[in-house]
């Protein structure tokens, strides 16, 4: 392969791998306040993109409006989501949250088909379509958008993980939710936040990448499947990690649809998936935290 | 040492009631209802599989229908581009489903909760992607027909009604065998390991022996059942073998009742029916079983079986309240 190839399949590795990212940043968002892994999270990133092409194309609203429309809309259907179907059930076992989770993707995934249709749709680039060239290797602008609006996105959260009240709260709750209790943090609020913030996180995502592959509601399972895997590579709970395990994966999938046929693109993430499970489970950029003992 | 007599009554007696009913059911019922129960059936074997893997040693797997589809591709290959016999396509698939199983089973079972839930899931869709892009094996999307029918010496297997007996002859053996493992020093291990998987090997069960052990079992419920379904309907293609299907299973699994292996048959049989009669709904039908799941979780979480016995033993205390 020639190095203008590798480096196509590279940008377009990192650009996928962002969405990746943005999943992941999703489930860590959660898993850090709360402990549950959303499976429900891949559908908040399809809504993002349907739903804003719907407020677009149907409600011909400007791009800009439509955009932050969508992300706020499922915004209020994550927080919508954990009041009715998580807060009931808040302290049931693992298996009985996750088959909730697994019942809220189902719905939405549905719900989506219905309400908006089967169809692909599209968004228009944010600023145009002409690609650029870079050392032999063409980048949609679109593309530079993701990369940009991800890498801001690390440095936001970031900031308000560590220099925000309720980034500082998120984190005491996730580290021990009776000792955040003690301290006066509502920690049953703070579900409903972060399920509310997640759902929007992953609604950018789905913004800035339905220019590039059309969004449609059957699109959440393998985005969240692989999102999840991009933020168990990452270190779950690690927010940078969740980003960089996303566009680790990202590339290394979209490198091996060079080397292998492109059918089997989605099971190479998943074969990272599980070696990475079966192997470092505490993922490569975090530090190694030891289990719990539950009684 | 127990006393024998009583416990095999105990144990058993549902099952005779049970199978006492089944017998004479086909002659009462039109083909296509017989032809749905085949149905039943096949999902009740694959849901007590799951149960004993769920329910009794508390694991999670989010990707057995990947067995289910092992089962009847081995079956499939084998007796059409091989020409095999049913019986050996039957070994194979058994054999093949409790290699995978073991292979997947030895890392994964190592992991808990989510991780392992996540594990199965994505072993699950690997396979289904192997299904769907293997053609030189498989066929692709385009599956493999021709899948002749079982025979039983000079008698082959024909009609929904043969396949009915058939079906349930084994539902009902693969029933006497999971209710043997429960009320065994087996069963008893794996509820330990169910409570508390440290308390358990504190106490010197070998959790991971029987966690393994377990999971070959439910992957050969499943390719049992993956087997038959392959020469009932004589066709087959990587579709029924999706991460959907893995999912109404544990749904199934989980609305009859997780821990108890009657609730895997209460499952099997509404969630094998609710369809047909929610045929007027076939569009909404994704969204009317997820309202369903989340309901029965958050209301029911413990499953139908449990949740209507303890409706039903309010009901009879309200009964000597009042009088």
């Amino acid at each position: 392969m020639q190095l203008s190839q590798i480096l196509q399949f590279i940008i377009s590795g990192l650009t996928i791998g962002s969405v990746y990212g943005f999943t992941a940043l999703g489930f860590t968002i959660i898993f850090n306040a709360t402990g549950i892994i959303n499976f429900a999270q891949g559908e908040f990133v399809m809504l993002g993109g349907l739903i804003a092409a719907y407020f677009y194309k149907i409600l011909n609203l400007p791009l800009f409006f439509a955009c932050v429309g969508s992300i706020v809309l499922v915004m209020i259907i994550g927080a919508i989501f954990e009041r009715l179907a998580i807060y009931p059930r808040r302290n049931a076992s693992v298996i009985t949250l996750i088959i909730i989770t697994i019942g809220g993707s189902m719905f939405l995934k549905g719900s989506a088909m219905h309400i908006l249709g089967e169809d692909p749709v599209a968004l228009p680039a944010f600023s145009g379509e002409k690609s650029l060239a870079f050392f032999g290797a063409a980048i949609q602008p679109q593309a530079i958008w993701v990369i940009a609006i991800t890498l801001t996105s690390v440095i936001l959260l970031w900031i308000f993980y560590n220099n925000t009240i309720l980034g500082k709260a998120m984190r005491a709750s996730s580290d021990n939710k009776e000792a955040a209790r003690i301290v006066g943090i509502n920690v049953s609020r703070l579900t409903l936040y972060s399920f509310a913030f997640s759902a929007a996180v992953g609604a950018v995502g789905g913004v800035v990448i339905t220019p590039i592959i059309l969004a449609v509601f059957s699109m959440g399972g393998m985005i969240g499947l692989k999102g999840f895997a991009a933020a168990i590579v990452g270190g779950l709970g690690n927010p940078i990690g969740s980003v960089m395990g996303g566009l680790v994966l990202g590339v290394l999938e979209s490198l091996s649809v060079g080397v292998i046929s492109s059918g089997y693109k989605d099971a190479i993430s998943l074969l990272i998936l599980l070696l990475v499970l079966f192997i470092r489970p505490g993922g490569f950029f975090g530090s190694a935290k030891g289990q719990k003992i539950e009684p | 040492m127990e006393i024998k007599a009583e416990g095999i009554l105990k144990k058993y007696i549902p099952l005779a009631v049970f199978a006492l009913v089944m017998i004479p059911l086909p002659f009462f019922i039109s083909n296509y209802e017989a032809k749905i129960l085949v149905f039943v059936g096949i999902n009740a074997i694959l849901a007590m599989g799951l149960c004993l893997l769920m329910g009794y040693a508390g694991q999670i797997s989010l990707g057995h229908a990947a067995f289910y589809g092992i089962g009847a591709y081995a079956s499939a290959i084998l007796t059409t581009r091989y020409e095999m016999s049913v019986w050996l396509g039957f070994l194979a698939a058994i054999t093949l489903s409790a290699l995978v199983a073991l292979l997947i089973g030895i890392p994964s079972l190592r992991l808990k909760g989510h991780y392992l839930a996540m594990a199965t899931l994505g072993f699950g869709e690997i396979m289904y992607v192997f299904f769907v892009e293997t053609d030189v094996l498989t066929n692709g999307p385009g599956g493999i027909v021709s899948i002749p029918p079982i025979s039983l010496g000079r008698f082959t297997l024909i009609t929904a009604q043969h396949y009915y007996y058939f079906v349930w002859g084994i539902a009902v053996l693969l029933l006497a065998v999971s209710i043997n493992i429960i009320y065994s020093r087996v069963g008893r291990a794996l509820r330990a390991l169910h409570g508390s998987e440290i308390a358990a090997q504190a106490m010197g069960v070998n959790t991971a022996k029987y966690k393994i052990q377990v999971f070959v079992l439910s992957a050969v419920y499943a390719g049992i059942a993956g087997s038959l379904y392959a020469h009932f309907v004589n066709f087959i293609n990587p579709s029924p073998f999706n991460l959907t299907f893995s999912i109404i299973l544990v749904f199934i699994v989980v609305l009859g009742g997780t821990g108890r292996i009657w609730g895997a048959l209460v499952g099997a049989f509404v969630l094998t029916l609710l369809p047909e009669y929610l045929r007027v709904f076939q569009e909404y039908n994704l969204i009317i079983y997820a309202l369903i799941l989340i309901l029965v979780m958050i209301f029911m979480p413990q499953g139908l079986v449990p949740g209507i016995a303890d409706l039903v033993g309010w009901i009879r205390f309200r009964g000597q309240q009042s009088t």
